[in-house]
């Protein structure tokens, strides 16, 4: 027997996309507004498992052919990365670096190595998020 | 170039050899390995002649200038010398892997990887000013060596030989660092050149004997002193290249080396002289004469390994005692330091050549069961040789190198006679007959090792392979050290000026300004003396008990294996065990509920005990914010959805209900106005709804009833005792405030120094980036965890029996 989800899935194709947008605003605003990595990828994560919801695991492994556990890997890496590369310059471990530039399109930015640090936090929390939800679902 | 980076050299070159062996796994991976020792021991070589003027070298590098640490790598004679040894030993060794190892069946870049982190660390250990630096290398020789002898890690005996090794070499090396710790704390610095240079003031303090101890606590299980010895012989499961290497030429010695190298540190003390002189000598006799029990021709081999390691250990005892004596150049307690070293290199000639026979014998046999072998003269004439050289120089005959510094050991046991402190003059004779024993024992397994395997009958029947001489390659390392072993003997004087003066001057710096004040000559011949006698009385019934040897071999069978050492080992291993496994079961039940309960207790404990201990308790309601009817609503909303979880009866009804407290705790968020806090706990209540009514299906119904029908008081208590807990907390921290809020600084710095304008990010990503880092790697592991769980069910069943 399968339920009638015909509202559930329209709802949350038009949905979706917004929830992922409002999660890359978050994502890029958190340094100076309400937000960031954390809380990004929670968000990021909250899509996708409302694509889950809508549709079936296996539907959503098609459309996002991603190996989390790869994800949360490399976020990691790209955490810790950004921790240490500022032992190559001289200064101690977790040092951040930023300044001010006029970029085409965005006007005056700031550029902050903070945000590196924050796309790792991002990844893994998505990473580990879509892992364990995974994981149990899968689980027969 | 820097001499401190030198020592990494190894360690980097390991870092390319997994890529070696993937990409150019045609050519055998040991080819680029030789190199790194060949060419490292060419640079070495380079340093011997300012080294022999009595030079020095010293580097630094700075590691954590904050606790004063440092690597610091300080060369004399004494380092140059083991430092040429590792290197140089090491090449010859690799060489004869390169045949040994198949490179088609062998897993080489593990194998070649461990041997290069193996050479950085132990280059770290002998070179080290530093004595936490020394400590770091000197238990990386303890990792590398544990995985070298795993390295057929599907064996039983091998993982068991590579944890005894471990266990026993780190506990040493726990203890010893419990010594270097005393030793900067009396000191007041971390490095030895510094320490030798306050040693009689060191002497004085209270915390010496202890350091004493301790330090030699770490010597003697690195170096296999009795009782700690047991760990060498299982450590012959390792490749034989391994055991060549690292068993008997290089890692075993570093105890040796720090002994030498500490003994202007410790010198002073009667107890240093007793206990290393006294420990080596024991460890001698008994390891020569258990090594005629053994069977396995790797096992003679760790025996006498032992053996001669104890030799080396009790004349540097006695050479401490030159420190006592006047005028101690003049006298023959000189002979004893330079013995030592003298015949740690003509340890590592012979030894290092036997053990690659050895090799060469399972390689071709198949077998290393001396029962089994025998008559292999005629089929492998070149390693008959090779073995005839090395036993005979090891049983102390001449024309090898093995026979001066045996000559040279008795004469430093007899030179005791001339020492009357420490009521050595009424025991000093004791250490002569005592390493005259041993000498004859140690000539009956040295005849015992080469006769009984090259001559006798041949049994092809018994052997798995036919028999037949080793190819080329294997041979050149074995046949190189043997050509040592002889060469030594006629040039010992060349040796002496090169390696071993400069050393004893490092050793003894108290009697010698520079090597070349080592008044020390080595003559095969000097006249009919005590020496000599004894030698003579060592061959003779030395010879008369081996021609009878078969007759006594029995008797160690009569020896019961259940009052060894090794048993003490085991028992002690069973006991940990299984009293670390029931200790544990006394609390891990298994239940969540069970670890819940510890923990709110234990933390209510600590909470309420450091509030009641600082009379932190106040209740001030002065100053609070008028409170609205948002409020109140949502709070009755908070704690109806509370009862409503514990009330309910389906699970599917407390999910939902857990579902409105978050969403209320959110809406609380939102009224006190920290939009970040409100906005993570709405997307993070949404998602572990959808993670519980994923999980739903999975969770068991009937457990919950039941859990429902008894009201337990000791977790009602522990509720009651954390609510208690939070409220007070809660109240106490807002009525008192004797620091000022953190949030000013963060308010002033967020712009101007970290250049962000939300402060709750920035705390996350930069004034407290360390916690969030491994925030998210605890999250990586819970997420590694689950897959383990979930996907990987490693159920009770599989898991008890992981050998099978």
């Amino acid at each position: 027997m399968r339920t009638n989800d015909v509202m559930l899935q329209t709802a949350t194709k038009v949905v979706t996309f917004i929830i992922l947008m409002f999660a890359v605003h978050i994502f890029f605003a958190g340094h100076y507004t309400p937000g960031g990595g954390f809380v990004g990828g929670l968000l990021t994560a909250s899509a996708i498992v409302l694509l889950m919801l809508a549709f079936d695991i296996p539907t959503v492994k098609k459309i996002i052919p991603i190996n989390y556990v790869v994800l949360s890997a490399v976020g990691l890496l790209i955490a810790i990365a950004t921790a240490s590369a500022s032992i190559v310059f001289d200064v101690p471990f977790f040092t951040h670096a930023y300044d001010y530039f006029d970029l085409p399109l965005f006007g005056e930015t700031s550029l902050h190595s903070a945000l590196l640090f924050d796309i790792g936090v991002y990844l893994v929390v998505v990473g580990v998020t879509m892992t364990i939800i995974q994981t149990i679902g899968e689980d027969e | 170039m820097s001499l401190v980076f030198l020592i990494f050299i190894p360690i980097l070159a390991a870092l390319f050899i997994p890529l070696l062996f993937k990409r150019l796994g045609q050519i055998h991976t040991g080819w680029f390995v030789l190199l790194v020792p060949a060419a490292l021991f060419l640079y070495y070589a380079t340093r011997l002649p300012s080294v022999m003027e009595g030079g020095t070298y010293v580097s630094e590098l700075s590691w954590i200038p904050s606790l004063d640490i440092a690597f610091v790598a300080y060369l004399d004679g004494l380092s140059l010398l083991f430092t040429l040894l590792i290197t140089g030993i090491g090449a010859l060794v690799v060489l004869y892997s390169i045949f040994y190892l198949d490179k088609h069946r062998e897993q080489l870049h593990n194998f070649y990887v461990y041997l290069l982190i193996f050479m950085s660390a132990m280059l770290g250990v002998v070179q080290s000013d530093h004595l936490i630096t020394l400590y770091l290398f000197w238990e990386l020789t303890s990792i590398s060596s544990f995985l070298l002898i795993a390295y057929w890690y599907t064996r039983d005996r091998s993982r068991f030989g590579a944890l005894k090794s471990m266990m026993i070499t780190v506990f040493g090396g726990l203890m010893m660092l419990g010594g270097f710790v005393l030793l900067s704390i009396m000191g007041g610095t971390y490095s030895i050149r510094e320490l030798i240079a306050q040693a009689p003031e060191l002497a004085q303090h209270d915390f010496f004997i202890w350091a004493l101890v301790l330090v030699l606590l770490g010597a003697f299980t690195k170096s296999a002193q009795f009782p700690f010895y047991i760990w060498l012989p299982d450590a012959m499961e390792a490749p034989t290249p391994v055991s060549a290497y690292l068993h008997s030429a290089t890692m075993v010695k570093a105890g040796i080396y720090l002994v030498a190298r500490l003994t202007p540190v410790f010198a002073l003390s009667e107890v240093w002289m007793w206990l290393v002189a006294g420990v080596g000598l024991f460890t001698m006799v008994w390891a020569s004469f258990f090594a005629l029990k053994q069977k396995d021709l790797k096992g003679i081999l760790a025996f006498s390994t032992v053996s001669q390691l104890g030799l080396i250990m009790s004349l540097l005892g006695v050479g401490a005692a030159a420190y006592h004596v006047e005028g101690a150049a003049d006298t023959y307690l000189k002979y004893a330091a330079f013995a030592a070293i003298f015949h740690l290199i003509n340890h590592a000639t012979f030894k290092g050549s036997l053990f690659m026979i050895a090799g060469i014998i399972d390689h071709e046999t198949g077998t290393r069961d001396i029962r089994k072998l025998g008559g292999l003269m005629s089929l492998m004439p070149v390693s008959f040789t090779v073995a005839l050289i090395g036993s005979l120089s090891m049983a102390g005959l001449p024309p090898f190198n093995g026979f001066l510094s045996k000559e040279m050991f008795l004469t430093a046991m007899l030179s005791l006679q001339e020492f009357n402190m420490f009521s050595m003059d009424v025991w000093w004779v004791l250490f002569p007959i005592i390493a005259w024993i041993g000498s004859v024992f140690t000539f009956i397994y040295s005849l015992y090792f080469v006769f009984h395997t090259f001559a006798g009958k041949h049994q092809p029947e018994e052997l798995p392979k036919q028999a037949h001489e080793a190819p080329i390659g294997m041979l050149i390392s074995p046949v190189f050290l043997a050509a040592l072993v002889v060469l030594i003997f006629f040039i010992p004087n060349l040796i002496g000026d090169w390696l071993v003066k400069p050393a004893v001057a490092a050793i003894q710096p108290f009697l010698y300004d520079s090597p070349q004040n080592v008044d020390i000559h080595v003559s095969a011949w000097h006249g009919f003396n005590t020496e000599l006698f004894m030698t003579l009385g060592i061959f003779a019934i030395g010879g008369l008990m081996f021609w009878t040897l078969r007759k006594w071999q029995h008797l160690y069978d009569v020896y019961p294996d259940s009052i060894s050492l090794n048993r003490l080992y085991d028992e002690m291993m069973l006991l940990s065990y299984g009293g670390a496994n029931r200790f544990s079961r006394i609390y891990m039940t298994g239940f969540i509920r069970s670890y819940l309960v510890y923990m709110f207790s234990f933390m209510t404990f600590i909470v309420l005990l450091t509030l009641f201990l600082n009379e932190a308790f106040q209740i001030d309601f002065s100053n609070l914010a008028p409170i609205g009817v948002y409020e109140i609503v949502i709070l009755l909303a908070l704690v109806g959805a509370t009862l409503t979880i514990l009330g309910s009866k389906s699970r599917l009804t407390a999910i939902i209900a857990l579902g409105a407290v978050g969403y209320s705790v959110a809406l609380l968020f939102v009224i006190f106005r920290a939009p970040d806090l409100a906005l993570t706990q709405l997307v993070i209540e949404t998602i572990s709804v959808a993670l519980f009514l994923l999980a739903f299906y999975h969770l068991p119904q009937i457990s919950r009833k039941e859990e429902r029908m008894k009201f337990r008081f000791g977790n009602a208590l522990v509720a009651l005792g954390v609510g208690v807990t939070m409220t007070l907390v809660a109240l106490s921290a807002h009525s008192q405030k004797s620091l000022p809020s953190i949030s000013e600084f963060y308010k002033e710095t967020v712009y101007k120094e970290a250049g962000g304008g939300n402060i709750v990010n920035v705390i996350l990503v930069d004034y407290r980036g360390f916690d969030t880092l491994f925030e998210i790697a605890v999250l990586g592991i819970a997420g590694i965890g689950i897959i383990t769980m979930i996907r990987l069910r490693l159920t009770k069943k599989e898991g008890q029996h992981e050998n099978k």
